[in-house]
């Protein structure tokens, strides 16, 4: 099979079920909270870390097989690595740390190319600074060009952006969003960052306790988490309990009922009347009715009750809506601060608000507190 | 056992003891500290790098154990170091004996017997000043020579020794000026044979003992002047080299 393969699974000393697919030229998010075994992961690709069980392929070649004993050692993979400390070579300047990476090349070749990766992360004329010299955003992309010259078969990136500052940060993202189209091998891209995942990455694998939990398109996976564990580690707030009423197949509805209130949600034909199910809806498809003028939506899914909690964020407002003889955790909803200005939101308000039907999802039943 | 292996080393360097005594600067003894330095020096680069790395990134049960005994000789006091030695190196040991039985020669009250000696005492000058050089890299940077492409060897090579460099120079340093000094272990695992085991620091205890101050002062500004412009060497070059890329 083309692309990377990575079937790891061990109990000790980090526990490890991971199962990794990425095809060439696609970037994968590997995104989990600190202490999921991303870096982990990303270590046995490389060969710097030896699982105790599974297998690493690329491209139908085997890296690492446990069945096997095979351990192919870094220096043997062509994997490119750009480490979260980017680990420069301090001694060597610029183009000598990438110069370093080009020793398959005939000597009297690799000035030239080192210049050429150089140009292609916008480092022309920073050829001779040592790296104490460079800042963070020309240390990152020194890594990167020093991972590439090697013609790598693979590309990972450790929590590449992590140690730069947000304006650099934000750079690097539409740098890399545009260099990726140039490369041909598949990328794993390691991040705590969810939103960086969704912006950079074509698959997303979610990652708990060395556990892949999830894995899929990013947009596909964030509306529609398999599991309870995976909608929190996606930050989803709205996840609650309730009780499957009926199915409405043919108006593509599957009904529930959640304290008291009769809700519409996008058919899921797994459930039957009376099953206990969990539910979510992102915050971003609860939508507040006007005070001024309801309009067509208010038929879907209302609820009222007061809000407990307001909070400015950004541009944008966080909401909880304690719904009316609501036991459960407030339902959460966000907000341009002028809509939640001309509706005068704020703590002890009265609200009301619907859920979008389609984006109510259904997941088995499982711990809903966060 | 001693005495025969005595008047035998004596009697293949027969020259110089009595022309050493009426000499202003001993240079033969000069000249076997310098021999000596220099050649524990070059013995003990490839064992300190070799520890050193090994007790700066490996983690194994025993490595308490290990960095323990490499600074056994710090505090230990010379003549209870060369008193072990000399036991150690005897024609009744397995060590002395094998040595006696491979080349025809004593290990004690021999110049290769004290070079050992001299490297034995000088293990932690060399080995902790690499492991402390080895230590500073950090191991992303290692990893990140092997992603290059780089062997293990070439790692070595192109990245911790540049890396490490300061702390090769340090133990080198240490180590050689430790060896034109020492006196308790070379005296008792050497003896005081000119031409073959009395050093420099061992002479000018003799020039003393025989109330011969002004050679005695002659060859301790000699040492001093090496000393320092050694020191002052390597302040140099280490402070160059620390500028590069730090």
């Amino acid at each position: 099979m083309d692309g990377l393969t990575v079937d790891l699974v061990q109990d000790a000393p980090i526990p490890l079920t991971a199962r990794i697919r990425a095809a060439p030229g696609e970037v994968l998010g590997l995104v989990g909270p600190s202490g999921s075994g991303k870096t982990t992961i990303l270590r046995a690709i490389a060969g710097l870390y030896r699982p105790r069980e599974g297998r690493v392929g690329v491209d139908g070649e085997v890296w690492f097989d446990s069945s096997t004993a095979y351990c192919l050692p870094p220096h043997e993979r062509r994997c490119g690595l750009v480490f979260q400390s980017y680990a420069l070579f301090p001694h060597m300047t610029a183009v000598g740390n990438i110069v370093a990476g080009l020793a398959h090349l005939p000597p009297g070749r690799r000035r030239e190319r080192a210049a050429e990766l150089l140009a292609l992360v916008h480092l022309t004329g920073l050829e001779d600074r040592y790296p104490v010299n460079l800042s963070g955003g020309q240390q990152q992309r020194v890594a990167v060009a020093r991972a590439l010259a090697r013609e790598p078969r693979v590309l990972l990136l450790d929590e590449p952006f992590s140690a730069v500052d947000r304006e650099t940060r934000e750079r690097l993202y539409r740098e890399l969003a545009a260099m990726r189209r140039r490369l041909s091998m598949p990328v794993v891209l390691v991040t705590h960052d969810l939103n960086e995942a969704l912006m950079l990455a074509d698959k997303l694998s979610l990652l708990r306790h060395g556990r892949t939990l999830q894995h899929g398109e990013p947009a596909q996976v964030l509306a529609h988490p398999d599991s309870v564990e995976a909608a929190r580690l996606l930050g989803h707030r709205n996840v609650f309990t309730a009780r499957v009423l009926e199915q409405q197949p043919a108006r593509g509805f599957t009904i529930i009922e959640w304290q008291g209130h009769r809700l519409e949600a996008a058919a899921n034909g797994r459930y039957r009347p009376g099953d206990a199910v969990a539910w979510m809806v992102p915050a971003s498809k609860v939508v507040l009715h006007r005070r001024d003028r309801p309009s067509r939506g208010t038929t879907e899914n209302p609820l009222s009750g007061t809000i407990s909690e307001h909070l400015l964020l950004g541009d944008t407002t966080v909401s909880a809506l304690r719904v009316d003889e609501g036991e459960q955790p407030a339902l959460s909803f966000r907000v341009p601060i002028h809509v939640a200005e001309r509706n005068g939101l704020g703590v002890g308000e009265r609200a009301s608000v619907s859920l979008l039907a389609a984006a109510i999802h259904l997941m088995p039943p499982g711990d809903p507190s966060p | 056992m001693r005495a025969p292996c005595f008047e035998n080393t004596a009697s293949i360097y027969p020259a110089s003891r009595a022309e050493g005594h009426i000499e202003a600067m001993d240079w033969t003894a000069l000249w076997l500290s310098l021999r000596l330095a220099v050649f524990t020096v070059v013995l003990l680069l490839p064992v300190g790098i070799l520890a050193g790395r090994r007790l700066a990134y490996g983690e194994f049960a025993a490595k308490g154990l290990v960095e323990a005994l490499v600074a056994l000789p710090l505090v230990l006091p010379p003549t209870v170091l060369g008193f072990y030695l000399l036991g150690l190196f005897g024609a009744d040991s397995p060590l002395g004996s094998a040595w006696q039985a491979f080349t025809g020669t004593s290990l004690v009250f021999s110049f290769e017997g004290l070079l050992l000696a001299s490297v034995i005492v000088n293990l932690p000058f060399a080995i902790l000043p690499m492991q402390r050089g080895f230590e500073a890299i950090p191991r992303e940077v290692r990893e990140a020579g092997a992603c290059c492409g780089m062997t293990p060897w070439q790692v070595l090579r192109r990245i911790e020794m540049p890396l490490a460099w300061p702390g090769v120079l340090t133990a080198s340093v240490l180590s050689f000026a430790h060896t034109l000094g020492e006196f308790g272990v070379v005296l008792m695992v050497g003896g005081n044979i000119p031409g073959e085991t009395e050093t420099i620091s061992i002479a000018i205890y003799d020039r003393v003992q025989a109330f011969d101050n002004a050679a005695a002062a002659r060859m301790s500004a000699l040492l001093l002047v090496v000393s320092v412009v050694t020191i002052a060497l390597t302040f140099a070059f280490s402070r160059r080299l620390g500028r590069r890329f730090n």
